[in-house]
């Protein structure tokens, strides 16, 4: 194919046909039984037409043959005369997994699995109503061949045609041009050409817009006939062409090709066999992995308050490097100035970049609607999904990182959560259960919330299964969220029975851990008959945090600002021991559990005078902490170092920074921390009343 | 050479085509839908070649055909419908709007620089 290299447009294909997928299924997602909203039939038949015609152009034979027949099905239901049925509605949803599939393959480099698509070819002709035969659609490549057997043969070698071609009346009105097309037939071979203008009419009389003209020509050379009746395509049903063969002796009997031509031209077929045949014959020394580069797509009014900035940005540096060169005192306030200016302007710069990798949580949400569908069915229940604050930004990263557990999440609340229509209805609840996603910012953090109206989970049931595997001890007191919590306990399952939709005991506890790494993490709130929902907190970015420095021991720590509810002078008099050494601090009406960092990072005592140490009250999920420390520092953005690449995971701290002046400080886990001081006074208690 | 309205609502299409014959010196305006086209044409009214995908959203290439046959200027200017091979009654409804002659995907860049002669004044 030329010169020209269609890798670059590939990968916008690939993209515009993803795209295109999704809109399909949530078209079809959105179809009701027995009735097709014609748009949304429209829009689907698009979409799959334009994937079509474009991995026909990019040599994706398996793409293009697979949605050919799609395509037929979709044209049906947009000429009403097939109405969207649930099977139809499946088959179609289960194609267009088909083709993620194929086009995946094809993007990773990989020869695709037609394997699986037969059946599936069955299915849709099937639905077609095209019926039974369906071999020749299954081999795909077998259809192109009928291309070349038509070509008639003559016994007598031909050495030329004998052309008659009549423009009607309204030729020109199409754009076409007799004269070009005269002038390719002469490009074919030796042409003698006579004009018959006896239709002409006199000057004052001629309209300009009618062709009046006819032509006759004997075209001398080897030529077939397809050759000539392509060039003669476009205009078939606005003239009147007559063809015959030229032969040394005698014509053969007055033959009229008009009937017959263009039956031979198939236009197309040829290249794309070619085409594919060389795709095939490329993938085995390309056999190299792709590797696919992850894309962002930004708004382009993001990026232009960006070079806004920058502009702004530069402004400011230039006028500074103009002070700093014949600077004295008296420039000192222009360069403070400056100075702020500077910072004013690199801080919205970083946020405005920050903000590029933001992107609305809908991207993870959108594959539930058609997972919950597919499920519902498989389970056979009744189950509605909603969505609240898909618009809820977060960063791509942490996104791409939640999507595991969300699905995980849900398919649990499917599986396990909600009841069986059956026994909806004998708890006199709707047949129909609920399972909501809400995304929504809280502080500096992102909430994801999956809850269902569900059977809600059965506390005693999950302590006596909990003492059955030993995880904890029948004399044990524990508060029902950590009987809940148990459910992220490693090798937990509440199934009695094993399923294939949520796994096999595997799983929650991954993702709490995946939840974890993040810097986020997971509760449960459950009411038993109701229905249960997971809390997941995640932060914001995981590049850059608004600190809080404080130190304790002479050491500088980092405490995530959005967690600190609020900061204080310690009272004596509000200070109590409930237990033995699980202080609590009275903070108006609430009793609030003390972690001594000093205590948990084991730099020094309890014991000092708590008196001159300041109590931050931090928040976390539900619960409130104070911590004590020996004083506040500056607040600022600090850039978040992973200590897990740097050095290994340890508890209670999510990662380190380098401070202005170098020293490096590391960042508090707030939960981490919490529970590394329950861990240390071994008391239920505390958290007992942290709940509270 | 020539200045030639694409319209094509994929964009790998539209670009491969644009980049094609601007690889051989033609002057190329993109529109990604009819109703866009449309617009550019009504200001524009110098293009010797309109080249359009049939399946569009907002205005579909056939409807477009129609209505830049309606602007004088481009009563006469050659219209050429990109289309899937099959589709017969397509490639009629594109005539009866007043389309010149259809370019058949897949689509082959030499292919298309041959099929624009046949077109190209």
């Amino acid at each position: 194919m030329g010169g020209i290299d269609l890798e670059q447009f590939k990968q916008i294909f690939y993209e515009e046909s993803f795209e295109g997928l999704d809109t399909m299924e949530s078209g079809l997602l959105g179809m009701t039984e027995g009735e097709s909203d014609l748009d949304v039939v429209n829009d689907i038949f698009r979409a799959a037409h334009s994937i079509k015609g474009g991995s026909a152009t990019f040599g994706f034979s398996a793409v293009a043959s697979f949605t050919h027949v799609m395509e037929g099905l979709l044209d049906e239901m947009r000429g009403g005369k097939r109405d969207a049925t649930s099977e139809i509605v499946n088959i179609l949803l289960e194609s267009v997994d088909e083709i993620r599939d194929l086009m995946t393959a094809y993007q990773n480099g990989e020869e695709p699995d037609t394997d699986a698509m037969g059946d599936l070819l069955n299915r849709l002709k099937k639905a077609t109503g095209a019926g039974g035969d369906v071999k020749e659609a299954a081999a795909p490549a077998s259809q192109s061949e009928a291309a070349s057997d038509e070509a008639p043969r003559e016994e007598l070698v031909r050495q030329g045609w004998h052309i008659e071609f009549e423009p009607h009346d309204d030729l020109l009105l199409t754009g076409n041009d007799p004269v070009l097309l005269l002038g390719e037939l002469a490009s074919l071979g030796d042409i003698s050409l006579s004009v018959d203008d006896s239709k002409l009419p006199p000057f004052s009389q001629l309209n300009p817009e009618v062709c009046y003209l006819k032509w006759q020509a004997d075209l001398k050379g080897e030529i077939e006939e397809s050759e000539i009746t392509e060039i003669f395509e476009w205009v078939e049903d606005e003239c009147d062409l007559v063809l015959e063969g030229i032969f040394p002796e005698r014509k053969k009997s007055d033959r009229r090709e008009e009937d017959r031509r263009l039956t031979a031209v198939v236009p197309g077929e040829g290249d794309r066999r070619e085409t594919s045949r060389r795709e095939k014959a490329r993938r085995p020394t390309d056999a190299a992995p792709k590797q696919v580069s992850a894309n962002i797509r930004v708004d382009t009014v993001r990026i232009d308050a960006i070079i806004d900035m920058v502009g702004e940005l530069v402004i400011t540096q230039s006028m500074l490097g103009q002070l700093g060169e014949e600077f004295d005192m008296s420039k000192l306030d222009r360069m403070r100035d400056g100075l702020e200016q500077l910072e004013y302007n690199s801080r919205e710069l970083q946020e405005a970049i920050m903000k590029i990798r933001m992107q609305p949580i809908s991207f993870a949400f959108n594959r539930f609607p058609r997972m919950v569908h597919d499920l519902s069915q498989k389970l056979d229940k009744k189950i509605r999904l909603e969505m609240v604050g898909a618009d809820t930004e977060m960063d791509k990263t942490v996104m791409e990182k939640i999507n595991d557990p969300l699905v995980h999440l849900v398919r649990n609340s499917l599986d396990h959560g909600l009841e069986g229509p059956d026994e909806r209805k004998a708890a006199c609840k709707e047949e129909e259960g609920v399972i909501e996603l809400k995304a929504f910012h809280q502080g500096g953090s992102i909430v994801v919330e999956v809850s269902d109206d569900g059977r809600g989970l059965n506390r005693d049931k999950l302590f006596d299964k909990c003492v059955e595997k030993g995880l904890v001890k029948e004399s044990d007191i524990l508060t029902d969220e950590q009987v809940f919590m148990m459910l992220f306990a490693p090798g937990f399952s509440t199934a009695e029975k094993l399923s294939d939709i949520s796994g096999r005991g595997v799983g929650l506890d991954v993702v709490r851990r995946n939840i974890e790494s993040l810097g986020g993490n997971v509760d449960i709130r459950s009411v038993f008959g109701e229905g249960t929902t997971f809390v997941i907190r995640l932060p914001l970015t995981l590049a850059v945090l608004d600190g809080q420095l404080l130190s304790v021991d002479e050491q500088t720590y980092v405490l995530p600002l959005g967690s600190i509810v609020e900061s204080l002078q310690i009272n004596p008099e509000f200070l109590s021991g409930v237990a033995k050494d699980a202080q609590v601090y009275r903070l108006r009406d609430e009793y609030i559990p003390i972690v001594c960092l000093s205590e948990v990072f084991e730099t020094g005592d309890i014991s000092e005078n708590l008196a001159n140490k300041l109590l931050v009250i931090v928040e976390w999920g539900d619960k409130r902490v104070g911590m004590l420390v020996d004083d506040l520092l500056g607040q600022q953005q600090v850039v978040i170092k992973s200590l897990e690449t740097n050095y290994e995971r340890v508890k209670g701290v999510s990662g380190a920074t380098i401070l202005g002046d170098g020293t490096v400080s590391l960042i508090l886990d707030i939960s981490g921390i919490i529970d590394l001081s329950t861990d240390m006074r071994g008391g239920q208690q505390t958290r007992a009343k942290v709940a509270a | 050479m020539a200045k030639i309205l694409i319209v094509d609502d994929m964009a790998s299409m539209r670009k491969m085509v644009a980049f094609t014959l601007e690889s051989s010196g033609h002057e190329v305006v993109q529109a990604d839908d009819g109703d866009v086209a449309l617009e550019i044409a009504k200001v524009q009214s110098d293009f010797a070649l309109v080249i359009t995908d049939v399946n569009m959203p907002n205005m579909d290439g056939i409807t477009l055909t129609a209505e830049l046959r309606k602007l004088p200027p481009l009563k006469f200017t050659p219209i050429l419908l990109l289309t899937t091979e099959a589709g017969k009654e397509k490639k009629m409804e594109g005539k009866a709007a007043g389309a010149t002659g259809w370019l058949v995907k897949p689509f082959d860049p030499d292919k298309l620089l041959m099929t624009i002669k046949k077109v190209l004044r």
